[in-house]
């Protein structure tokens, strides 16, 4: 575990402690892109992603993205409830299209995002150091595995079914089976330490099926998804078919939860003390939901095989039983 | 196009010798099944260890026969303290014996619970309908014989997990909590008791206020087969008990059929623990007929679909949605059949439709067909004499439904068929689907590619093509959307009682 995963979750650091920090009394930050030269870098402004367009939040607000030596990283925006909206709105929207693509093609589009990543692993890699205090060694081995993990579920697309499905030899003349079929619209609360792998492990088996995501990041540490959206908006993954919101996990999360227009919520990065009053909320349209661990996802091995599974993509798919009589 | 045309003068009911709302013009003598063979305890009390015992502080309530009103036994009325003693039970008989059991002699024993229950088929079946009000001829037909296909089905499992799940090693999950309606009162004990003990769990199943009395009869059935003490306990009681069992700390698994509300306190009940949750909630099908759709196929579907087991079934086939082309001579025939079922004393070997459970279920049809005419839409209902006495209700359908009625939206339960109408697939589509429920739904053509069209388009999680309301211990059953999550039969309803996470060989991380 690296130190920076047991440093306190970003849900207990007070907005007023964030204020209190200026950019006066802090080490050059390490993603402000000096290279080295006179020159003065340009930075990126992390937006958020709905529905294939980079909209900033609707707030007009942001919080500061702090390294682990407490550096300011970026300012990410602050997403709001009506965010959330707007991203169910074009997940929906998405949803039929990408789920009637054929699977081989989807197969095809998750496997297009670990060529886009594999070109931009320097900047991941840095991010990641950035985001999780980790050395450039073990930063290389978890981008890698991120990367290796798209590759992985890409090729379930065409193949989860024949393992999630069944023929069922019924006692009578009918020919019956069973098929899974994506949910719908799911939600995910990606792990709040493993700012990339962790999220990829989650994200990646929720769409390979035919699913819409919406996505709230990390709240500590967001800036990598926000560049993996950047890799999703040109890897033919079409728009609102992943979308990713930045912010405070207390403001965002219940309205993910509860919202009527979310068939599935994959809570697995929630704080398990949450858990209950999430759930709750999560009833109300009777969604599917993964719980967090007992112990939380902080202690989660990402880079462990075990951290996928075709029966993940089993949390969020519905099984549909056809029956049709046999006869001339 | 011939099946366009309009309908014949001459209305389709001619061909049975009645006029479309005339009265059947010949008696049927009465053929009732004899229950002389049916023994009754005045009373039961909570099957808890293998024994009756009862509630403490005593407590029952009557149980009645819904076709005639008159009471038929009373039963214990579980108190807190008697869901604890249950859960005690279970736990004790989890620990001690069924899981220790290797898979080949948890099969041997359900094996024998399937035997027993076919030998003893009609007893079974003739309480059955006592107690429920459903005919005779559909105890006798289906809700018996699938109950014991169902433990037939899940013994062949239990000793063959390992092979079940790639990639997983499958554990039991503990003590399951199950709570079953009333509509199919031992069949949904099957489906519930079936995979919990192939899979080597142990289980308390609360059947019912109004429909515990074949439940008490399988608790014979556990003493007949030697079933060791605490395996299988059944506690009976209001709704709160059922709540205080799926809610007690020590429940492992809860498995629920019954209402979209109700399932919906239960998950909020239940959040926050580890306790595996299966919801098998309301339905509002769709039922789609076509065009080129063989007609008197369909007819018998939409009957058996909608005024089967009195329309009580979740997955009942309550909205009609005719293509406009094929309307009128649909209505038609489908009037003319309607009135040739037979509503009456449910043991009668031609009943068709027998009494609605409750004097509150039957309150709950009649609002909400009183809804549909204040709303506007067309009773139709044929001119058929009911008992005196008992919870009976004519077989009714409306016309003129919009999606917007009541009786298009809500779930009815009861005889009353909801008919609309589409021009094209895609119109369908979005209407069939244009619900919070996902259940089931049913297409009629005989065009091909035009079925998997439909049953691709349609959300809900068993689709009948060409026929309706089948049902099969292999084929899994359960639903989309508001009509809960989990499935229930074959592979998929046995890994609801299973913990497949990874464990030590192939993982303690991840799921």
């Amino acid at each position: 575990m690296s130190p920076a995963a047991r440093r306190p979750a970003a849900a207990k650091t007070t907005t007023a402690r964030r204020r209190a920090s200026t950019l006066d009394d802090r080490q050059p930050a390490p993603l402000a892109a000096t290279d080295g030269t006179d020159r003065l870098g340009v930075r990126k402004t992390y937006k958020l992603y709905i529905g294939g367009e980079f909209p900033r939040t609707e707030s007009g607000r942001a919080y500061e993205v702090l390294d682990v030596r407490g550096r300011l990283l970026a300012n990410a925006c602050r997403g709001t409830r009506k965010d959330i909206r707007d991203a169910a709105r074009a997940a929906r929207k998405a949803f039929p299209g990408w789920a009637a693509r054929t699977a081989y093609n989807r197969s095809q589009i998750l496997y297009r995002i670990a060529e886009l990543m594999e070109g931009r692993r320097e900047q991941f890699t840095g991010e990641v150091i950035a985001a999780e205090g980790v050395g450039r060694q073990r930063a290389t081995r978890l981008v890698n595995a991120a990367i290796d993990r798209w590759v992985w579920y890409a090729g379930w697309a065409d193949k989860y079914g024949q393992i999630l499905g069944t023929v069922n030899p019924v006692n009578g003349s009918y020919f019956n089976f069973s098929v899974p079929e994506p949910t719908g619209v799911v939600g995910l609360i990606a792990p709040e330490s493993s700012s990339l792998l962790g999220l990829v492990s989650r994200l990646a088996p929720i769409i390979v099926s035919g699913n819409a995501a919406i996505v709230i990041a990390s709240e500590a540490r967001p800036l990598p998804a926000v560049t993996l959206t950047e890799v999703l908006a040109t890897s033919d993954v079409p728009g609102g078919v992943v979308n990713l919101i930045t912010g405070l996990r207390r403001e965002l999360v219940q309205h993910l939860a509860g919202h009527m227009d979310v068939n599935g919520l994959d809570a697995f990065g929630l704080d398990p003390a949450q858990g209950a009053a999430i759930e709750e909320l999560a009833v109300e349209n009777v969604k599917r939901l993964v719980r967090p661990p007992a112990s939380g996802s902080d202690e989660v091995d990402w880079l462990s095989q075990r951290s996928q599974s075709p029966y993940l993509i089993g949390e969020f798919v519905e099984t549909k039983t056809v029956w049709h009589p046999i006869g001339a | 196009m011939s099946l366009t045309k309009k309908p014949e003068t001459r209305p389709a009911a001619a061909s049975w010798g009645m006029s479309a709302r005339g009265k059947v013009p010949w008696e049927y003598a009465p053929a009732p099944e004899s229950t002389d063979h049916i023994t009754i305890r005045p009373e039961y009390g909570l099957f808890i260890d293998n024994e009756f015992k009862p509630s403490r502080p005593k407590a029952t309530f009557t149980v009645i026969n819904p076709a005639t009103e008159e009471p038929l036994a009373k039963v214990a009325r579980a108190s807190r303290a008697d869901v604890g003693r249950a859960v005690t039970a279970a736990r004790r008989a989890y620990k001690t014996t069924w899981s220790r059991l290797p898979g080949s002699e948890r099969a041997k024993y359900l094996y024998r619970i399937a035997r027993i229950l076919q030998e003893r088929s009609r007893e079974f079946a003739v309480l059955e309908t006592m107690n429920s009000g459903k005919p005779i001829k559909e105890s006798r037909d289906v809700d018996v014989p699938l109950a014991a296909a169902h433990f037939f089905y899940y013994a062949g499992w239990a000793d063959k997990l390992d092979y079940a799940f790639p990639g997983r090693t499958p554990r039991p999950l503990g003590v399951a909590a199950q709570v079953i309606p009333w509509n199919f009162p031992l069949m949904m004990l099957a489906w519930k008791i079936a995979p919990a003990l192939a899979a080597g769990n142990t289980v308390i199943l609360k059947p019912a206020s109004t429909t515990p009395l074949t439940a008490y009869l399988f608790a014979d059935v556990v003493r007949q087969a030697d079933l060791p003490p605490g395996v299988v306990n059944i506690i009976t009681g209001p709704g709160e008990i059922g709540m205080e069992l799926v809610t007690h700390p020590d429940v492992n698994k809860v498995a629920f059929t019954g209402s979209t509300a109700v399932g919906k306190m239960i998950a909020r009940a239940v959040s926050g623990s580890h306790k595996k949750l299966t919801l098998e909630l309301g339905g509002k099908a769709a039922n789609i007929v076509f065009d080129d759709a063989p007609l008197d196929q369909a007819i018998e579907g939409i009957i058996n679909g909608i005024y089967f087991n009195q329309g009580e079934v979740c997955c009942a086939g309550s909205r009609l949605f005719a293509q406009e082309s094929v309307y009128e001579p649909l209505l038609d025939k489908l009037k003319a059949r309607l009135s040739t079922l037979r509503v009456g004393d449910p043991l009668d070997k031609n009943t068709d439709v027998g009494a609605i459970n409750s004097a509150g279920q039957l309150a709950k049809v009649q609002e909400l067909v009183q809804s549909g005419i204040e709303e506007g839409a067309e009773i139709f209902q044929p001119d058929c004499v009911l008992p005196d006495k008992g919870f009976f209700f004519r077989p009714t359908l409306f016309t003129g439904v919009s999606q917007s009625h009541r009786i298009a939206q809500e779930e009815i339960f009861g005889p009353v068929l909801s008919v609309l109408t589409f021009r094209t697939p895609e119109e369908a589509i979005e209407k069939a689907n244009n619900t919070p429920y996902g259940l089931s739904a049913g297409v009629w053509t005989e065009k091909g590619s035009r079925i998997f069209k439909m049953v691709n388009a349609m959300r809900a999680g068993v689709v009948w093509a060409n026929t309706f309301n089948r049902f099969d211990p292999t084929s899994p059953f359960g639903g989309y959307k508001e009509s809960g999550y989990g499935r229930e039969g074959g592979l998929h309803g046995l890994g609801a009682y299973l913990d497949l996470s990874p464990n030590e060989t192939n993982g303690r991380n991840g799921r």
